[in-house]
């Protein structure tokens, strides 16, 4: 177990080495920062100088160490463009991620796994039909679609939502909706095979034998082992959801994380990118890494398969 | 027992009609078939230039809402142009960059997979790490970034896609090539002589392409979906071209006084080719790949 788990472990930090090296090149590979943060015709010194300021000067593998090792002790730099710490801002809109993805995540999660027990409880009838069209529409329409007609619906025709921004309970019910949907057709598929799977299973034939009511089968014995696949999914999902918001949070003018990613690209700051790219990947990678884990701790054949 | 109790076994029966969708998705294959033969076709159907307008007839609604006329069917967009023609045009781009996508996507880890799979060892290991880096990293994230570097245009897009997707073939193909080489075929191939290259081409790749159409069919809908958020996102498809993405954006800046048209067609256009393909492809994995069904 223990030879499983430093495995896991060194596939991760190798992930991440490799993560934050090929961000590290591509960003550079953009073009100059230097050359949209000086008055349109600056001399030539006048870009050396930023360069130097910037550390842009110094051989590449030294710029690379320096970012891997301010990273490590927390540090991930200044901002080109805001001249502030990178930390700063992205604490700064951390908490309107949070905030989107949590919302998201509960709706995703209402619509998701309600819909799911019904589907597997009637399986092949109505309502297994109309769930599985409803999975297939979440997954099949774009997310940023979704939300500019809801902002047609609720802000322009019937004026009850705001269309951008963040501040109000009000403002976050449009984009989590938007982003959430995709997520609970995921989470309706999910629930529904592993409804099937739980109520296939001994235990809940021998529920029913006992002369339980269906009801109690379905709600306390099938469903509540059925859900433990879902959480996990769900927990990996709310990761994702911060990390790729980035369209539905430029739909609605959302302050998030994938916003400060995209201006971070469009202005060429290398330390809002590398920053942001990293930590994300680092969460996604955790993620994984704790599955990979708890499962193997669940499960001895996985940690003995190699 | 009570006797609403499921049973797995035998469903209840259902409409005709659901059956038959079930059986084979004949909608979803029409709606796909028409698209193609629209962008195809769209020199001679469009009515008008997709790209040139005036603006002197800008924001016209479609022919049944006040305001519009038959002249212009589903109305003009910010500066003047047809929308119907544009959505035509918008049909080739999304089938030529959705197509070759899927196809760099599918050469490029259906080879990677095959490899990884065959040969084992530090290049397996190489792939296998390569492939956990990609996935690491939000693949529309990772499309933004390749997209700032080479620029908007269509080869890129589709480039980019490809080198983003790869990752999903390379993973499935990976995994049937590890159970396959342990069969009989591939062992009497080895001991007849076969090269390596000569068993995973004539051998291997013959048994994973079902597999690799399978997710081809299901990753259209995802490449389709991510050309419009590029190209919405202004680093996809360089405007004026017609594409789906870029109508959203440009719609954009009808939405908030009420041109629904501009917004809901192209979204209802992206929405159909998605849903369709995604229905065939579920219908293909049913069929061709019972080790899909999984997925």
């Amino acid at each position: 177990m223990k030879q499983y788990i430093a495995r896991r472990v060194g596939y991760s930090l190798l992930s991440l080495f490799l993560l934050s090296l090929t961000i590290f090149l591509f960003i550079r590979l953009t073009g100059d920062p230097a050359a949209l943060l000086v008055e349109p015709g600056a001399s030539a010194q006048d870009i050396e100088n930023i360069h130097r300021r910037l550390g842009l000067d110094r051989p590449l593998w030294e710029q690379y160490w320096l970012f891997v090792a301010s990273f490590v002790q927390g540090d991930l730099g200044l901002s080109f463009y805001y001249r502030t710490p990178v930390l700063d801002l992205y604490l700064q809109r951390l908490p309107n991620s949070l905030l989107l993805a949590a919302v998201a995540m509960a709706f995703s999660l209402l619509i998701g796994i309600p819909s799911g027990i019904l589907a597997a409880v009637r399986v092949g009838r109505m309502w297994d039909s109309a769930g599985k069209m409803f999975a297939l529409l979440g997954l099949s329409l774009p997310s940023f679609w979704v939300g500019l007609v809801l902002i047609l619906v609720f802000t322009v025709w019937l004026g009850w939502l705001p269309s951008s921004g963040a501040g109000t309970a009000a403002h976050v019910v449009m984009p989590a909706f938007a982003l959430g949907w995709y997520f609970a057709a995921a989470h309706m598929r999910l629930t529904r095979s592993s409804m099937l799977e739980v109520l296939g299973s001994e235990y809940v034939k021998l529920a029913r034998l006992k002369g339980l009511p269906e009801a109690l089968v379905i709600g306390k014995h099938a469903f509540k082992n059925a859900l433990i696949p879902v959480i996990t999914l769900a927990g990996i999902n709310l990761v994702v959801m911060i990390n790729v918001a980035v369209v539905v949070e430029t739909v609605f003018a959302w302050p998030g994380i994938g916003r400060l990613l995209y201006e971070g690209i469009s202005f060429r700051d290398f330390p809002v990118v590398q920053g942001v790219v990293v930590i994300g990947g680092a969460m996604i990678v955790l993620v994984n890494l704790a599955v990979d884990i708890v499962y193997a701790l669940i499960d001895p054949r996985i940690r003995l398969a190699r | 027992m009570s006797t609403i109790t499921p049973t797995i076994a035998a469903p209840a029966p259902v409409s005709l009609t659901w059956r038959r969708l079930k059986d084979f998705p004949l909608i979803p294959t029409l709606i796909l078939l028409l698209i193609a033969f629209v962008a195809i076709f769209a020199d001679v159907l469009a009515p008008y230039d997709p790209q040139i307008g005036s603006l002197a007839r800008r924001f016209r609604p479609p022919f049944w809402q006040e305001g519009g006329s038959m002249e212009y069917l589903l109305g003009t967009d910010h500066v003047g142009r047809d929308v119907l023609s544009r959505l035509m045009y918008g049909a080739r781009v999304s089938m030529i960059v959705g197509l070759a996508a899927v196809l760099v996507a599918g050469a490029l880890g259906t080879f990677l997979g095959i490899v990884a799979g065959f040969l084992g060892g530090w290049v397996d290991q190489v792939i296998m790490r390569l492939t956990d880096t990609w996935l690491a990293l939000p693949a529309l994230t990772f499309a933004i970034f390749l997209a700032a570097i080479v620029g908007p245009s269509e080869l890129n897009i589709i480039i980019i896609l490809g080198g983003v997707y790869w990752t999903r073939y390379a993973r499935v193909i990976r995994g049937e090539v590890l159970s396959l080489k342990e069969r009989e075929f591939v062992n009497l191939a080895v001991v007849a002589g076969c090269s390596r290259a000569k068993i995973m081409w004539r051998h291997i790749l013959p048994n994973v392409i079902n597999s690799a159409i399978v997710l081809a069919t299901l990753m259209l809908g995802v490449v389709i979906v991510t050309e419009a958020a590029l190209s919405f996102l202004g680093v996809g498809v360089p405007p004026p071209k017609p594409a789906w993405g870029l109508m959203l954006a440009d719609g954009k800046k009808g939405l908030m006084v009420g041109y629904w048209w501009l917004t809901v067609l192209p979204g209802v256009c992206i929405m159909l080719m998605v849903l369709s393909a995604n229905l065939l492809g579920d219908w293909l994995r049913v069929k061709l790949d019972p080790q899909l069904r999984q997925l």
